[in-house]
């Protein structure tokens, strides 16, 4: 889960990282008064679940309160690849000597986090390790409390090897590890992180991305969620993994493997996945229907395909579930049923009563099934 | 021959008095599988199933000499039940559970590492024999005695494939989920190389997907080191980057971890893949030479 730069400010504040006093707005009126308040230059920023705001125009500078309103109004109209911009926020534009990129994210290879510093900050940072590889230094961590002060400094000194600057980076650096494991985060970043002519360093932008599987034990973090559309909240709320994509062909199915290779085979075959949905494991008719539901909202859906193999999920379950999704839901496209394994007989009887129903024996003849319902393969 | 799991392994159930646990010890009992004992703290001395409750693997491990331990508990409470069956001397652990978090397995893999137990999982199905055993959640049924080893991230997709191959005649040596997450403690490679070494497996099918680069370190191994012919498929290829596909592993990140990067690696490995799942059981005929 993506937290809002704001909010991953007041969490890095909370560590010890200095960041500057901001405040977030809504509408124009607001974002000129904050202005106001904080008097001087300021920047105004889209909070967005995405980067590339500052291309995108969700980043301005404005001189003082009348300048804050005009960009707070423009920027609150923008949608920044297919975000729309709810929250601005202000802070004091600061001066910039030199910008710096300190992150730490899980290193998958390694099986463990690694930090990342580079003296290129400001910047794509995939951009700058691409082209320019020696200009990123990478540090491994073990486990939460072994990074050593005398590591943050070894680090520290080889972005920034000015004895004046590199401590107090170094300690900047303690504390994001710090943040990294105490909020179970998946990436924790600062770019940039500034150093101003009067030799203070800053965390101008903050990014936290959190590890789904741990909000459990993150109260505070988990209360700053925000779900993309109603749907994206029921879906969640059931226990369903849902992302919605571009095409006519909703899909559900049981296992995540089993998603893909799904919206791979329409793909294959010339159709177009309207989505990924997993309905999980133990699959009670009420997911089924919740499925149905969310499929059904998307106006694009012109076909709905079931794929589903029974091991744990028993398939008489998810045949119950779509009929009872038939009786309470008014469904108008073809829906195509392939159900195997579990209890595979009695799901078919049971689907037999459903005369809007049609089946298929095998995940290829669904898929092919299916597309021909939503209108035939792509030309 | 198989790996890892056979007729001759005893194992204990961790979590055997909840929902799941007690749902899949019947399964295994149901396929043959030597279940001798159940784990689970503060229900010692009860029965699940005819088979007796411990308070703690070192007590079941005790009564039994069991060397494998499933486990089915709560994301929240799994790394602990890992950590206590590798401190009981458990040979083979296989962590069911999903949602556990990540710190929680960088510090348990750590462990295992420092260990001389295996750790397959979290998050994943388990793994069969076929014929011989199953310890975890896979469906018994779909699987035949063969000659072929299957290695996968995930759960339904394994068995849409097993069963593929079960119908086209392909019977199995061993079948292994090692799990969606991003740290996992049996990886390709290591089945792999288990496969390699195992005189009844002849070929290999490797069912990846997105996330990660396991699959390529993989391929690699499989160029340098196998001698035994290697099939793949990798899920995932219409899959947008930065969402992630349920698996919490199954993420295209920071320009890395494409089906398409994936696939290549396996090509120039000398591995081929199959683009859908349909066209795994021929490719096994092939390589193994009876197309």
């Amino acid at each position: 889960m993506n937290i809002h730069e704001y909010q991953a400010k007041d969490v890095f504040a909370g560590y010890g990282i200095p960041v500057l006093p901001g405040k977030v707005a809504t509408t124009p009126d607001e974002a000129a008064r904050i202005a106001a308040e904080l008097g001087g230059t300021v920047v105004v920023k889209a909070q967005v679940h995405t980067g590339g705001r500052g291309k995108a125009g969700g980043v301005k500078l404005a001189s003082g309160p009348e300048e804050a309103r005009r960009h707070a109004e423009a920027i609150l109209a923008l949608n920044i690849k297919g975000h729309p911009v709810r929250t601005v926020l202000i802070v004091p534009a600061a001066e910039i000597a030199k910008e710096y990129y300190l992150a730490v994210t899980l290193d998958r290879a390694a099986k463990r986090p690694v930090i990342i510093a580079s003296a290129s900050g400001g910047m794509d940072i995939e951009e700058v390790a691409h082209r320019t590889p020696e200009k990123i230094h990478r540090f491994h961590l073990d486990g939460p409390g072994t990074f050593r002060s005398y590591q943050a400094r070894q680090v520290a000194a080889k972005i920034e090897p000015r004895r004046s600057v590199f401590p107090k980076m170094a300690a900047v650096l303690e504390r994001l590890v710090e943040a990294y494991w105490a909020t179970d985060a998946s990436l924790v970043e600062i770019n940039p992180l500034a150093l101003t002519p009067g030799g203070d360093v800053l965390a101008l932008d903050a990014k936290i991305s959190i590890d789904d599987n741990a909000m459990y034990r993150q109260p505070r973090l988990a209360a700053f969620r925000e779900d993309e559309s109603e749907h994206a909240r029921m879906a969640r709320e059931m226990g369903l993994s849902y992302v919605p994509l571009e095409g006519t062909i909703g899909c559900v199915v049981n296992g995540a493997g089993l998603a893909m290779a799904t919206m791979d085979l329409i793909k294959h075959y010339g159709g177009e996945p309207a989505n990924f949905l997993d309905i999980g494991g133990s699959s009670n008719p009420e997911k089924v229907t919740t499925a149905m539901k969310i499929i059904l909202a998307d106006p694009e859906v012109k076909a709905i395909l079931f794929n589903i193999f029974g091991g744990i999920t028993r398939c008489d379950d998810v045949a119950r579930g779509i009929l009872l999704a038939l009786d309470g839901l008014s469904i108008k496209v073809p829906v195509v049923v392939r159900l195997t394994g579990t209890n595979e007989e009695a799901a078919k009887a049971i689907l037999a009563q459903a005369k809007a129903v049609e089946s298929a024996d095998t995940m290829d003849a669904a898929v092919k099934l299916v597309i021909a319902r939503a209108g035939g393969p792509r030309a | 021959m198989s790996i890892l799991v056979d007729e001759k392994t005893q194992v204990i159930v961790q979590g055997i008095t909840g929902r799941d646990g007690s749902f899949h010890t019947q399964g295994m009992l149901e396929y043959g599988t030597k279940v001798v004992a159940g784990v689970t703290p503060g229900k010692g001395g009860s029965m699940v199933h005819g088979i007796p409750v411990h308070d703690s693997v070192a007590e079941a491990r005790a009564a039994t000499g069991a060397n494998t331990s499933v486990i089915y508990v709560p994301a929240a409470y799994a790394a602990d039940a890992i950590y206590e069956a590798i401190d009981a001397g458990v040979k083979l652990v296989v962590c069911i559970s999903e949602g556990l978090p990540v710190n929680d397995m960088i510090e348990v893999y750590a462990a295992v590492e420092r260990s001389s137990s295996r750790l397959i999982g979290p998050n994943c199905p388990g793994l069969i024999s076929p014929g011989k055993a199953k310890v975890g959640i896979l469906p018994g049924f779909i699987h035949q005695p063969g000659d072929v080893g299957v290695v996968s991230r995930s759960g339904t997709l394994t068995y849409q494939v097993v069963d593929l191959l079960t119908r086209a005649g392909i019977g199995q040596s061993t079948c292994i989920g090692i799990g969606g997450d991003p740290i996992i403690g049996t990886n390709f490679l290591d089945a792999l190389e288990m496969f390699e070494n195992d005189p009844q497996t002849k070929a290999v099918v490797m069912i990846g997907e997105i996330g990660g680069t396991d699959e390529q370190e993989a391929a690699r191994f499989v160029k340098s080191s196998m001698t035994k012919p290697v099939v793949g498929f990798i899920a995932g290829r219409t899959a947008p980057p930065g969402k992630r596909m349920g698996h919490a592993g199954a993420i295209i990140s920071g320009g890395g971890g494409t089906a398409q990067e994936k696939t290549e690696a396996l090509n120039a490995s000398g591995i081929p893949v199959a683009r859908v799942p349909s066209d795994i059981p021929g490719l096994v005929l092939k390589v193994l030479g009876r197309g």
